[in-house]
């Protein structure tokens, strides 16, 4: 067992706590330190809350020092993407029109969490109201792939990878609107899972696309994010579309970690052409492990897919400019006065904030989606795009019918250099191209890392998707598949990835 | 703020060359005790922004849940509407930018209505029935309020700020549409009166809200245009809001066909548009340019699941339904023995609850439709409310009525000392013993006085005297008057009366 706490899985912390070996606070203070040592590098929070976190490691230390039965993850700490309400903590979306913003409630997960007694390290760093591929459009700042700095996290939850990749945090909550866990952690050779749409409540969870978006867990190991899925799942009465059903077994599936007669399917159209060659033969090698793992390969046909991305970029931008209207400085964030406008109306004043608080990605999609919610211009775009949806949930349905599970890279290359799609957002848009049908079908989907592509020795993930709640199907094959390639490569992947305490200094 | 007095056409000239076409918007509060979709209080009057919490705040990230006791409420209408309910409905998004609207948007029904294609059936003066055909009722949350600091009229304009009150904010409404409704002619101004006091009558009860108009918890919206007479050819429409009295409903379509009518016939056309009604003066002032193209961009409510109620949960609540105002009124009208005409009177003036309750209470029928259509509608209608409301607001009481009968009929009040101690009643003096006590009134028991006041009269008047000494009884009612003018009214002349036939021999 690893003496470095920060180094620590999230299951070994729960065993060394549940032993009494280490105290909350002590684990709490090494991610700290870590923290100091090299966000400063990474830049994966907007917000550090050291002290409320060793607060509740000591209250838990406390509890269990007085002999109180406490959930298994007790004292493990934990860092949540600054989209979910957090009360007494800032939560900005990673938007200036948020900037100063304390919610006075928590998101159901986050009570979760803080009823399992998991302390919270701080809020991560996000696409602005999570539109992006790259947090490069964060209003604060991007965050740094922490195996090259010059390189993007992946996004929008890049702070999330980030995060746990860099050490500063053994577990993350990410949220899932087209890709937004799963393509971090495929470019930064982590963990992340989207649980099935509505078997994680969004109470709290500040809204970008309602009908897609899926909070869920990043981590190091598939286990460690099925012990925080299990944690954050489950029915909620305060979200109408939280699924009334048991929470799949996640945890036990990843310790089974059994394939053994499974069939997986290969989806045709989400491999081959525009996957970058090194991304495509860790695939390759990865479906192979799977194999001699027992379980057997099918290949599947999801025609509707090609509509997906076009479908997505329908949806996702209505429902956002709806969402969205709600930031117009009269109750809460940034305010700010036209200039020249002795006594500005309401109107005047929500319209000078909008154009300072928001920035240009959000702008773009909010215009986008008031023209296709528009009269006249709704039947051929929204309601299409919904029509392009249902297609795409049969494709996933036949899909089901032949394979257990669905399989394929899950970004088309690895991390890109921060600018370089910068200013070409289709380029970006493609990188979700093989996340988005999960989301738009409700299903769930995690990546786990499949190596180091060739050409540029940057991590690639490998994608598995599920039908609708069976959760527990996703973390069976990345468990069996990490432990294989865990196996081939010596130790953990992330073990090769740069020490940034030399980076940072 | 203009308030230029724009021409308006006599009402039988309008009508001589134009037919009316009306439509009524009519906006219900429910009275459920939470809000749509948070388990905010709904009670009116608290102080601002204390029943909110970050759903009706539209705080970021907070999500809606349907209220079930709303959705139930709501079929309730739609059933004694005669509507279909629809077995399955979605929520929409009705996007508009507003201050008062905390998530800049309203969660409403577009075209999936709960409730769609009925009728409500209006009983008119003359005994008619106009059947007023309902387009659909759909369910929607309330607004929250604003108010304007600094100008004279409460009005944004000339305003120096304004403060915004989210109580109102989420309160479950539902919205009852009619379908166009053509041919009331000269009758149009009462059918919509008619209308809206039918509606309110059944809505009060359903018992699904306190329908009352001037607190906001009913609002009704008129539509209305003009066709030439024998056009076919619907003309421009104006929306006049927030006409909130039935006695406004009447006098607002009475206005608008006025002033549409000046307009066509001067050669002009209708700007379709939203007017402001005003209540001092009885007329419409111009408000927002409204077009059929208003975009609201509609989408389906994507944080709310549909609402599906299955047809056992739709017929359970089928056997909920009061028996039907008409059926009612006709029943009542019966045990209670009124008129066509008093009855509709009663109707009118909103009386029917306030009138059983006082008969339920122990009050003869005609002594409750007395007292409660007399001096206290006049005050009511002077303060411009209805009688409920009035009285609610006085604390007075169908006990209050019930005592004041039974004064009468004890003897201790004649009719119009019964009238004086009612005004004291509405004057807040207390109960009517209470005012009787201190304003003295009382017929004269002690026989003693009575008798030496007919002894005096009859020896005054010795002629009228003998002739009713000679069987002439009418003659009696000369000396009555007398007798009672000598006890300043104070006496039961049925009492008097007795004693002057006995004293004349002809008892
Ligand atoms: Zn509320």
């Amino acid at each position: 067992m690893t003496t470095d706490l920060t180094r620590a899985t999230a299951a070994e912390l729960a065993d060394l706590l549940g032993a009494g070996t280490v105290s909350s606070r002590e684990v709490t203070q090494a991610l700290l330190d870590r923290t100091a040592a090299v966000d400063g590098a990474v830049h994966s929070y907007l917000h550090v809350d050291g002290e409320g976190a060793l607060a509740q490691a000591g209250e838990v230390d406390r509890r269990r020092a007085a002999g109180e039965s406490l959930h298994r993850m007790a004292g493990v700490p934990v860092a949540v993407k600054d989209v979910l309400a957090t009360s007494g903590l800032p939560t900005t979306c990673g938007s200036r029109i948020l900037d100063g913003w304390v919610p006075p409630y928590d998101a159901t997960l986050v009570t979760r969490l803080r009823e399992a007694g998991m302390p919270i390290l701080g809020k991560t760093n996000m696409d602005e109201f999570a539109m992006g591929s790259s947090t490069e459009h964060s209003a604060f700042g991007p965050s740094h792939n922490p195996w090259d700095l010059d390189r993007i996290p992946g996004g929008s939850g890049g702070g999330s990878s980030s995060v746990v990749a860099s050490f500063q945090a053994p577990l993350a909550i990410g949220t899932d609107t087209g890709g937004s866990i799963r393509q971090p952690a495929a470019v930064t050779g982590t963990v992340g899972a989207k649980p099935t749409y509505g078997g994680v409540s969004r109470y709290g969870l500040v809204a970008l696309a309602s009908s897609l978006d899926q909070a869920g867990p990043c981590s190091r190991t598939v286990l460690d994010s099925a012990l925080l899925h299990a944690v954050i799942a489950g029915h909620d009465p305060m979200d109408s579309t939280s699924i009334d059903a048991p929470v799949p077994a996640v945890v036990e599936a990843a310790r089974r970690a059994d394939v053994s007669g499974m069939r997986i399917g290969i989806v045709k159209e989400l491999t081959g052409e525009g996957f970058q060659a090194g991304v495509q033969a860790r695939f390759e090698e990865a479906v192979q492990h799977l194999v001699d793992a027992g379980a057997e390969v099918v290949e599947v046909s999801c025609p509707s897919f090609s509509y997906a991305l076009a479908a997505y970029y329908l949806i996702l931008p209505s429902e956002a400019s709806s969402n969205l209207a709600k930031f117009d400085a009269m109750r809460y964030g940034l305010r700010v006065s036209p200039e020249g406008v002795d006594a500005p109306s309401a109107e005047q004043v929500m319209a000078a904030t909008r154009d300072a608080g928001f920035g240009d990605e959000v702008k773009r999609r909010i215009i986008l989606g008031t023209y296709a919610l528009s009269s006249g211009y709704y039947d051929a775009y929204y309601g299409s795009a919904q029509k392009v949806r249902r297609l795409i949930a049969n494709d996933f349905a036949a899909a089901f019918e032949r394979a257990d599970v669905l399989v394929s890279p899950t970004a088309p290359t690895t991390a890109f250099r921060l600018g370089d799609k910068l200013d070409d957002p289709m380029a970006m848009y493609l990188n979700d191209i093989a996340t988005i049908p999960a989301n738009l079908a409700g299903i769930p989907g995690l990546s786990v890392p499949s190596g180091l592509a060739d050409e540029d020795g940057l991590p690639a993930g490998f994608q598995v998707l599920a039908p609708a709640m069976a959760d527990d199907r996703l973390y069976a094959v990345g468990a069996a598949l990490e432990a294989r390639l865990t196996a081939a490569w010596g130790g953990p992947l992330l073990d090769r990835a740069p020490d940034l305490t030399e980076v940072a200094r | 703020m203009s308030t230029a007095t724009e021409p308006v056409l006599g009402f039988d000239e309008a009508l001589a060359t134009y037919d009316p076409v009306m439509g009524l918007e009519v906006h219900v509060e429910l009275g459920t005790a939470t809000k749509m979709f948070c388990g905010c209080p709904t009670e009116f009057g608290a102080e601002p922004n204390t029943q909110t919490c970050p759903v009706c705040l539209g705080l970021p990230g907070a999500l809606p849940v349907v209220n079930e006791k709303a959705v139930e409420s709501a079929i309730r209408i739609g059933l004694a509407l005669n509507c279909s309910i629809a077995p399955w409905c979605r929520f929409a998004r009705k996007n508009y930018f507003y201050p008062d609207m905390p998530k800049n948007f309203q969660t409403s029904q577009y075209d999936e209505p709960i409730a769609f294609e009925g009728y409500l059936d209006v009983e008119l003066d003359d005994g008619s029935t106009y059947r007023v055909e309902i387009e659909r009722a759909h369910m929607e949350e309330d607004t929250g309020k604003s108010l304007h600091v600094g100008g004279s009229t409460g009005r944004i304009h000339g305003a120096t700020h304004s403060l915004v009150d989210y109580n109102r904010a989420g309160i479950p409404l539902v919205e009852i549409v009619t379908k166009p409704m053509l041919g009331a002619g000269e009758r149009a101004p009462e059918v919509a009166k008619a209308y809206v006091a039918t509606l309110r009558d059944l809505l009060k009860a359903l018992e699904v809200s306190d329908v009352k108009m001037e607190q906001g918890s009913m609002r009704c919206d008129v539509n209305l245009s003009l066709m030439p007479k024998g056009s076919a050819v619907l003309g421009t429409r104006t929306e006049t809001k927030n006409v909130n009295s039935l006695r406004s409903v009447e006098r607002a379509v009475r206005y608008e066909i006025g002033r549409h009518a000046a307009v066509l016939s001067g050669g002009g056309s209708i700007t379709q548009e939203t007017r402001h009604w005003h209540e001092d003066t009885g007329i419409t002032t111009s408000g927002r340019p409204k077009s059929d193209a208003d975009d609201y961009r509609y989408f389906p409510e994507p944080d709310l699941v549909p609402v599906a109620p299955a047809a056992e949960t739709v017929e359970a609540l089928r056997a909920t339904l009061p028996e039907p105002p008409a059926e009612r009124r006709r029943r009542l009208q019966t045990t209670w023995g009124y008129s066509d005409l008093e009855m509709r009177d009663v109707m009118n003036a909103g009386l029917v609850e306030l009138v059983e309750e006082t008969v339920a209470a122990g009050a003869s029928p005609a002594a409750a439709r007395k007292w409660w259509s007399g001096e206290i509608a006049r005050r009511a209608n002077t303060e411009g409310e209805d009688v409920p409301t009035y009285a609610e607001r006085l604390g007075v009481t169908p006990a209050h009525v019930v005592e004041l009968e039974g004064l009468v009929t004890a003897g201790r009040l004649n009719d119009s000392m019964a009238r004086q101690a009612w005004e004291g009643v509405l004057d807040g003096e207390g109960t009517p013993t209470a005012v009787a006590d201190a304003r003295g009134l009382e017929l004269v028991q002690d026989t003693g006085a009575l008798e030496a006041a007919v002894d005096a009269v009859i020896a005054a008047n010795p002629d009228v005297a003998d002739k009713i000494r000679d069987g002439k009884v009418q003659a009696v009612g000369a000396l009555i008057g007398q007798v009672m003018r000598e006890m300043k009214g104070q006496a039961d002349a049925g009492v008097a009366r007795t004693i002057i036939l006995e004293r004349l021999g002809q008892a």
